[in-house]
C-alpha cells in the first residue's frame, strides 16, 4: 500500500484564478444589465465597468478537439476566460463592445450557435442515456441533437413570449429535471424478470421496499428464491430495475416517450411549478425521434402564438386553462391525464369555473 | 492511428443538421483512440436494438468510497465483450470551480490529462454540476485522479452521499445577487467532504445555491437544502434607468408587463404628487408626471418586476438568504418542492457563513440519523411532518412556512396554551 497516494480533499476549487478579471474586480458590484441581441448580455458595474457576454450552444459531450477549439476562441477574442451555464451553454466575456461581433462570427463559423438568452429556447438539459447510464430507456445526446437541430432557429432568435427551458430524461427518475417542456421515457409494461439471476444479484428486501405501490413480493420461482410482481398493481415506473437489473423494465417497443409541460423553478410571478403530463405513447424512434419533435414543435408554436409577453409555459396555461391548452394544441385528453397518485384531489377542479 | 471504425449508419445520421454533433466529436476521438472506436460500436448497437448495455460495479480511488461511476459492458458473445476496448468505460466526477468559470489554459490542461488516461470525452457538466470525464479503464482511474487532484481538483459525489453542488453565476456577473453564492457553497461543501467521499448517508443529499428567487440553478426542485438569496428592506430604484424603460416601452407596457403581472398587486402607477410617503413604499418616477409605486410589505420577492426593468429596480440593501428543505426528483413518492424553513438569515460576515455551515451540518446529521434507507429528506419530512423536522433541527415555526393553516381538526391540541406562550415570547423577544 506504500505507493498509493492519499487524496488531497480539496473540494470545490476557488474560481477566482479562472474568472474573467473584470468579473473578479466587480464581484458583487453589478447594478445593471440589458439584452442587446439574441445570445448577448450586457452588464454594468457600479463603477461604470462594462462586460458583454456572448452565449453559445455546445453538444455537452465534447471531444478534446471541440474543447480546445472553444479555448482557442477564448484566447483570440475573449481574454482567455469562459464559463459554462447549467444548460451546457458556454459564455465568453469581453470588456470591449467592438469584440462582440467578431466573437459571434468566430463561434458561428466554428459551428457553435450563438443564442440561448432571454426569450429564446435554450439548450436542452440532458442526461447520459445509452452512452453511459446503466438503466436508460433511450439515448440522451442523440435526442437532444435531433431536437436542437429542429429548434435551432428558436435558439438563435428570441421570439418566444418568455424563456423556454427543455429537458430530456431516459427513464422516469427524470434526472433531466423539471422544465417548460420535458421529454421523458415512460414504460408501459411491467418488468420482465430473469428468475435465474435475482437471488444472486438483488438484495430482495431492498427491492421490495423500493416499489412505490407495493407490487413486489418475495417468491420461490422454479425452486429458486426470486421476486414476483403483481402486474395489476404495477405502475411500470422502473424503480425496481436499478437495485435489481434482472427485473428488466426497458423494452424496445413498450418503453415509450411522454411529454410534460409547465415546470418552472423561478419564483417570478407564480410560485415554482412541476411539469404536467400532456402527451405519451410516442415511439422511441432512433436516430432522430421525429414523433417527439413534432409534438414539441406543436406545443411551442401554439405557446409562441398565444402566450402574452413574459408568460412562461405555466403562466400561459394558468391563464387559458387546461381545456384551452388541449384545444389549442389539438393534443388528445385521456383518462391518464387525471392524476390518481397521493394528494391527487387537489388537482381536480373543485369549483364551477368552466371556460367555453 | 486507432483500429478500424465500426459501421455506424444510425449514429451517422446525427452528424447532419446545424446543432453541434457529439457523433462528429466521437469520430474525431476514434481516429486515434481504440476505446472511442468501440464505444461507438456499442452505442450503435444500442441504437440498433434500442437497449442499454452498461452495468455498474465497484471502482474507486485510494482513500475514497465514491466519485467514480463504474461502467462495464454487458454486450458479450460467448462471455467475451463484443467491443473489448470499451469493456470498461468508467466516469470520473470532478467538482468544477465554483460558478463553472474556466481559463482556456485550465480547459487545455484538463484535456491533456484526459487524453492521456481516458477516452478524451468530457461533459461540461452533469446534472449535479460535475465535470464528467467519461471513458476510463479501471487501471487508469487512479493515475487520472492523481493528476487532476494535483491540479487542485477533487472528486464529486456519487451514491448515498453528499453530492456535488452548484451555485449560479451570481455576484460574479449579476445585479440580482443577494449574497456571495460561491463562498456559501464552498463553505458548506468543503466543510462536509467526508460525507461526499465516504458514502454513508441513507441516500443522496444535495445542496444548491441561487443568488435570488429567479433560482437559476434550480435549487428549490433539485436540492435537499436550497439556499436562495432575498432581501428584507425596500426594493432599490434608479430613476434614470426607469425613465429609459418608460421612454422605450411606454405606459401600456409598464401597466401590462410590469404592474399587471405582479402576483400580489404590490405595484401601482401614481401621479408623482400622489405617491405614498409611508415606510415600506419605494417609488420611482417614470416620466415627469407619473411614478411606479411599490408596497414592499406585500412584495413576495418573486423577481418579476426586477427582471422586466433591470437596473431600474434592484434588490434592497438588507440582503440575505431563505432556506428551503426537501426538494427532490420522482423516486419514490413523486417529485417534491423544497419548502421554506428559514425565511431570512444574513450572510455577510464569516460568522454568518459559519452559521449556515452549522445549519447544513445539523440538517445532514438529522437526515443521517432519521431517514430510512433510500429515503430523501423530502420523503422523510413527508413521513414525519414538518413540525417534527423543525423540532429536530431546533427551528421555530413561522407562518411563512405554509400556504394555509390546516383545514381539518384531526390533531391533539392540549399543548395549545404553551405554544401560544412560546409565540408570544418570540414576538416580544
Amino acid at each position: 500500500m506504500a505507493d498509493l497516494r492519499p487524496p488531497v480533499e480539496s473540494g470545490i476549487p476557488d474560481a477566482t484564478p479562472y474568472m474573467h478579471p473584470t468579473m473578479v474586480k466587480n464581484y458583487g458590484k453589478w447594478v445593471y444589465h440589458n439584452h442587446p441581441k439574441a445570445g448577448v448580455l450586457y452588464h454594468r458595474a457600479e463603477n461604470g465597468d462594462e462586460i458583454w457576454t456572448v452565449k453559445a450552444g455546445t453538444q455537452r459531450q465534447m471531444d478534446g478537439y471541440t474543447i480546445r477549439k472553444l479555448a482557442d476562441i477564448a484566447d483570440e477574442f475573449a481574454d482567455g476566460f469562459v464559463r459554462f451555464t447549467t444548460r451546457s451553454n458556454i459564455e465568453y466575456m469581453v470588456t470591449d463592445g467592438k469584440k462582440v461581433e467578431p466573437l459571434i462570427k468566430a463561434l458561428f463559423d466554428n459551428g457553435f450557435p450563438v443564442g440561448g438568452t432571454a426569450n429564446s429556447v435554450s439548450m436542452i438539459a440532458h442526461t447520459q442515456g445509452w452512452l453511459h447510464c446503466d438503466i436508460p430507456g433511450t439515448d440522451a445526446s442523440g435526442v437532444v441533437k435531433a431536437l436542437m437541430d429542429e429548434l435551432y432557429d428558436e435558439f438563435i432568435n428570441c421570439e418566444m413570449p418568455n424563456r423556454v427551458k427543455l429537458s430530456t430524461s431516459c427513464c422516469e427518475i427524470n434526472c433531466g429535471g423539471q422544465a417548460d417542456i420535458a421529454i421523458i421515457v415512460q414504460h408501459t409494461k411491467p418488468p420482465k424478470i430473469n428468475h435465474d439471476l435475482v437471488a444472486n444479484v438483488c438484495e430482495r428486501p431492498s427491492v421490495v421496499a423500493r416499489c412505490p405501490v407495493a407490487a413486489i413480493r418475495p417468491a420461490l420461482v422454479n425452486g429458486k428464491p426470486s421476486l414476483e410482481v403483481d402486474e395489476k398493481k404495477c405502475i411500470c415506473c422502473g424503480a425496481c430495475y436499478p437495485p435489481c437489473p434482472p427485473m428488466q423494465i426497458n423494452d424496445p417497443e413498450h418503453s415509450k416517450i411522454a411529454i410534460w409541460v409547465g415546470g418552472k423553478n423561478s419564483n417570478a410571478r407564480s410560485r415554482p411549478t412541476f411539469h404536467k403530463l400532456v402527451a405519451a405513447g410516442l415511439p422511441n424512434n432512433v436516430p432522430r425521434w421525429p414523433e417527439v419533435g413534432e409534438v414539441v414543435k406543436k406545443i411551442l408554436n401554439v405557446y409562441k402564438a398565444d402566450a402574452r409577453p413574459w408568460e412562461r409555459m405555466a403562466d400561459w396555461i394558468d391563464r387559458i386553462g387546461w381545456p384551452g391548452f388541449f384545444e389549442k394544441t389539438g393534443l388528445p385528453f385521456t383518462k391518464y391525464h387525471i392524476d390518481d397518485w397521493k394528494g391527487h384531489r387537489r388537482t381536480l377542479n373543485a369549483s364551477a369555473h368552466i371556460r367555453f | 492511428m486507432a483500429k478500424k471504425m465500426h459501421e455506424t449508419p444510425l449514429l451517422d445520421q446525427l452528424e447532419s443538421g446545424p446543432w453541434p454533433s457529439f457523433v462528429t466529436g466521437l469520430k474525431r476521438l476514434a481516429k486515434d483512440n481504440d476505446m472511442s472506436v468501440d464505444l461507438m460500436g456499442q452505442l450503435e448497437a444500442s441504437y440498433r436494438t434500442r437497449k442499454g448495455y452498461w452495468k455498474g460495479g465497484t471502482v474507486g480511488v485510494f482513500g475514497y468510497g465514491g466519485g467514480v461511476i463504474p461502467r462495464f459492458t454487458e454486450l458479450k458473445e460467448n462471455e467475451k465483450p463484443v467491443y473489448p476496448d470499451a469493456a470498461e468505460f468508467h466516469t470520473l466526477r470532478v467538482q468544477p470551480p465554483a460558478g463553472m468559470h474556466y481559463s482556456s489554459k485550465l480547459l487545455r490542461d484538463l484535456c491533456t490529462v484526459w487524453d492521456k488516461y481516458g477516452s478524451g470525452l468530457v461533459a461540461f457538466h452533469g446534472q449535479s454540476g460535475d465535470i464528467m470525464f467519461q471513458g476510463c479503464t479501471t487501471a487508469n482511474v487512479q493515475p487520472a485522479f492523481d493528476e487532476f487532484n494535483e491540479m487542485g481538483f477533487d472528486l464529486g459525489g456519487a451514491g448515498p452521499a453528499l453530492r456535488t453542488s452548484m451555485s449560479c453565476v451570481g455576484a460574479a456577473r449579476c445585479e440580482m445577487s443577494c449574497y456571495d453564492e460561491a463562498k456559501a457553497m464552498r463553505t458548506v461543501i468543503n466543510n462536509n467532504l467526508d460525507d461526499m467521499h465516504r458514502p454513508a448517508l441513507p441516500y443522496k443529499f444535495k445542496f444548491k445555491f441561487s443568488g435570488c428567487p429567479n433560482d437559476c440553478v434550480n435549487a428549490i426542485q433539485r436540492s435537499d437544502m436550497a439556499t436562495i438569496g432575498t432581501w428584507r428592506d425596500n426594493i432599490q430604484v434608479n430613476e434614470k434607468i426607469a425613465k429609459e424603460y418608460m421612454a422605450s416601452h411606454g405606459m401600456d407596457k409598464l401597466m401590462t408587463d410590469v404592474v399587471g403581472l405582479c402576483p400580489t398587486k404590490a405595484l401601482s402607477v401614481k401621479k408623482i404628487s400622489d405617491v405614498s410617503k409611508d415606510e415600506g413604499i419605494s417609488s420611482v418616477a417614470v416620466n415627469d408626471t407619473h411614478a411606479l409605486q411599490i408596497e414592499n410589505h406585500n412584495c413576495v420577492r418573486c423577481m418579476h418586476c426586477l427582471n422586466v426593468m433591470p437596473g431600474a429596480l434592484l434588490p434592497g440593501k438588507d440582503r440575505g438568504v431563505s432556506i428551503m428543505v426537501g426538494g427532490k426528483g420522482v423516486l419514490k413518492i413523486g417529485a417534491t418542492m423544497g419548502t421554506m424553513v428559514i425565511p431570512f438569515m444574513k450572510l455577510d460576515n464569516d460568522d454568518d457563513f459559519e452559521k449556515l455551515n452549522e445549519l447544513a451540518r445539523n440538517i445532514l446529521d438529522f437526515f443521517a440519523e432519521n431517514a430510512l434507507e433510500h429515503e430523501r429528506t423530502g420523503e422523510m419530512i413527508d413521513r414525519i411532518g414538518l413540525v417534527n423536522f423543525l423540532d429536530g433541527i431546533g427551528l421555530e415555526v413561522d407562518p411563512n412556512m405554509i400556504l394555509e393553516p390546516r383545514n381539518n381538526p384531526y390533531v391533539r391540541m392540549d399543548g395549545w396554551d404553551e405554544e401560544v406562550e412560546k409565540w408570544d415570547e418570540r414576538q416580544a423577544g
